[in-house]
């Protein structure tokens, strides 16, 4: 009897599509590019900041308009999608033991959106808008 | 005695035939069952009364050996966990993902028992005790640190449902890494300096991107994200300590 | 096979992650307002000069900026990776310079704040 096994390829390409969990972890990770883009939309504003008042100013009316609206809007629904995913994974990577049992995740899940929520009114005080 | 309800049920089954096929192939049966049968029932049936010469594995038909892994409708599933009331129209039967076909419905699971005996899953005693000495003693606390981990049977669903494992088949994989982890956390072992040295890798924990398949579909809740997760935390101290301590102080 | 040096850079990478999931939708807010023109007077040039110059504002737009900079260039050679761009080494290689070039850039703008 001869032996002959079969090896299934798998798409390198379009895996993901393949099933709804998947997608939703592509969801996730694409969060980065947008971070990202934000990220480096900070950078040219501290850079412009450091120019003086005319090169700040310009760089605010670049960003003031629909499109920039438009693309804002899509980085904060990616932002709030890596907030809630990444507080509902934390108790699996840091879990509490208490004795013999162990903190119920959603305790640890609860205070992270509690300071998600401080931590915003904080911000959003400081920067004159509360 | 109550009727026992009955149902036709249409299975599509991949088959394969190394000394025939160059490809596997699906092959439909109509065989009927029990409502309350699983998947492993209905193969089974259709290998007493309709076709003997399918090939699939399975033992103990309760989701404790871990043998009977298969994809039911795309999904890793033990196929005596599978209840044919939870599907509707026909299903569809293939050997688990991510593994060489064998024959039919049974896979080469080589490589992911290679990768369980890399990890070292056994105890290396932290002191040395002769049996005059006594027993490792356990509080209920240390027991509970590692215990869930010890639950795998080691059925891969965890691999067959892991796209990272898919797409780069050295990685050591969630099943193999947990149950390092599982020593690891055992407050009796001393080996984890050893066992680090196999999956602080970048085949080890670290081609992990902590999609969670493994733990969705795990039939044992051992939850492997999980593990992998703390592991890729311990790993990353260690780094520091190693890196950044004089000496690289452990 | 040798110990991973991904350690590094995974922390950067959970470290901007835990970050940005606290700060980056509120963030995103103000410039959000600010696109709106509704800007309030902290959001104007002097009132950010003022806290950049500041050495808390300095510490809190380098961290911020870093962090989100080093975790998104980490998940991104990850993805790029999921998306079937192999030459993982490539990748991370340019993710990591566009990083430290913002890095960079950050720190010396700031300075001259």
């Amino acid at each position: 009897m001869s032996r002959k096994p079969y090896i299934r390829q798998v798409s390198k390409t379009s895996w993901y599509l393949k099933q709804p969990r998947y997608m939703r972890y592509m969801s996730r990770e694409v969060t980065c590019i947008f971070i990202g883009a934000f990220a480096l939309l900070m950078v040219c504003a501290v850079e412009r900041l450091s120019q003086g008042q005319a090169a700040f100013e310009s760089f605010m009316a670049t960003i003031t308009g629909p499109w920039s609206f438009l693309g804002l809007f899509v980085i904060l629904a990616f932002a709030v999608h890596n907030a809630t995913n990444w507080f509902n994974v934390t108790p699996k990577a840091m879990p509490v033991q208490i004795g013999e049992e162990f903190l119920n995740g959603k305790y640890i899940v609860g205070a992270h959106y509690a300071i998600w929520i401080v931590a915003s009114l904080v911000v959003l005080f400081f920067a004159g808008v509360m | 005695m109550t009727q026992l309800k009955k149902r036709m049920v249409q299975l599509e089954v991949l088959r394969y035939d190394p000394e025939k096929d160059t490809e596997p192939h699906f092959q439909k049966y109509t065989v009927e069952c029990n409502e309350e049968w699983v998947v492993l029932d209905a193969l089974n049936a259709v290998k007493e009364t309709i076709d003997p010469t399918l090939n699939f594995r399975w033992s103990c038909h309760m989701a404790v050996c871990g043998s009977c892994g298969m994809m039911v409708n795309g999904e890793p599933k033990l196929s005596c966990h599978a209840f044919l009331r939870s599907y509707e129209g026909v299903i569809r039967v293939e050997p688990l993902a991510n593994f060489p076909i064998e024959r039919d419905l049974v896979t080469v699971a080589d490589d992911f028992l290679e990768k369980l005996k890399r990890v070292k899953p056994y105890l290396i005693p932290k002191e040395k005790k002769s049996i005059e000495q006594g027993e490792f003693k356990q509080t209920p606390a240390q027991l509970m640190k590692f215990r869930q981990f010890s639950m795998c049977i080691n059925c891969m669903l965890c691999y067959a449902a892991c796209p990272e494992y898919a797409l780069q088949p050295k990685f050591i994989g969630p099943a193999a890494i947990a149950l390092a982890h599982r020593y690891n956390q055992d407050s009796r072992d001393g080996g984890r300096d050893e066992r680090q040295e196999v999956i602080a890798t970048n085949e080890g924990v670290w081609e992990c991107s902590f999609v969670g398949a493994c733990s969705e579909v795990c039939p044992k809740a051992v939850d492997p994200a999980g593990a992998l997760q703390q592991v890729k935390v311990a790993s990353t101290i260690d780094w520091f300590k190693e890196h950044l301590l004089p000496g690289g102080a452990k | 096979m040798a110990k991973s040096n991904k350690p590094i850079f995974w922390s950067l990478f959970a470290a901007g992650g835990t970050l940005a999931a606290f700060l980056a939708p509120v963030l995103v807010l103000l410039f959000l307002l600010l696109s709106l023109g509704h800007a309030p007077a902290v959001l104007s040039y002097a009132g950010l000069h003022a806290f950049a110059a500041h050495w808390f504002g300095k510490l809190f737009l380098l961290a911020v900026i870093t962090l989100f900079l080093w975790h998104a260039a980490h998940r991104l050679r990850v993805t790029a990776f999921d998306f079937g761009l192999r030459q993982d080494s490539v990748v991370a290689v340019v993710v990591y310079l566009i990083a430290a070039a913002g890095t960079i850039t950050t720190a010396l703008c700031l300075l001259r704040i």
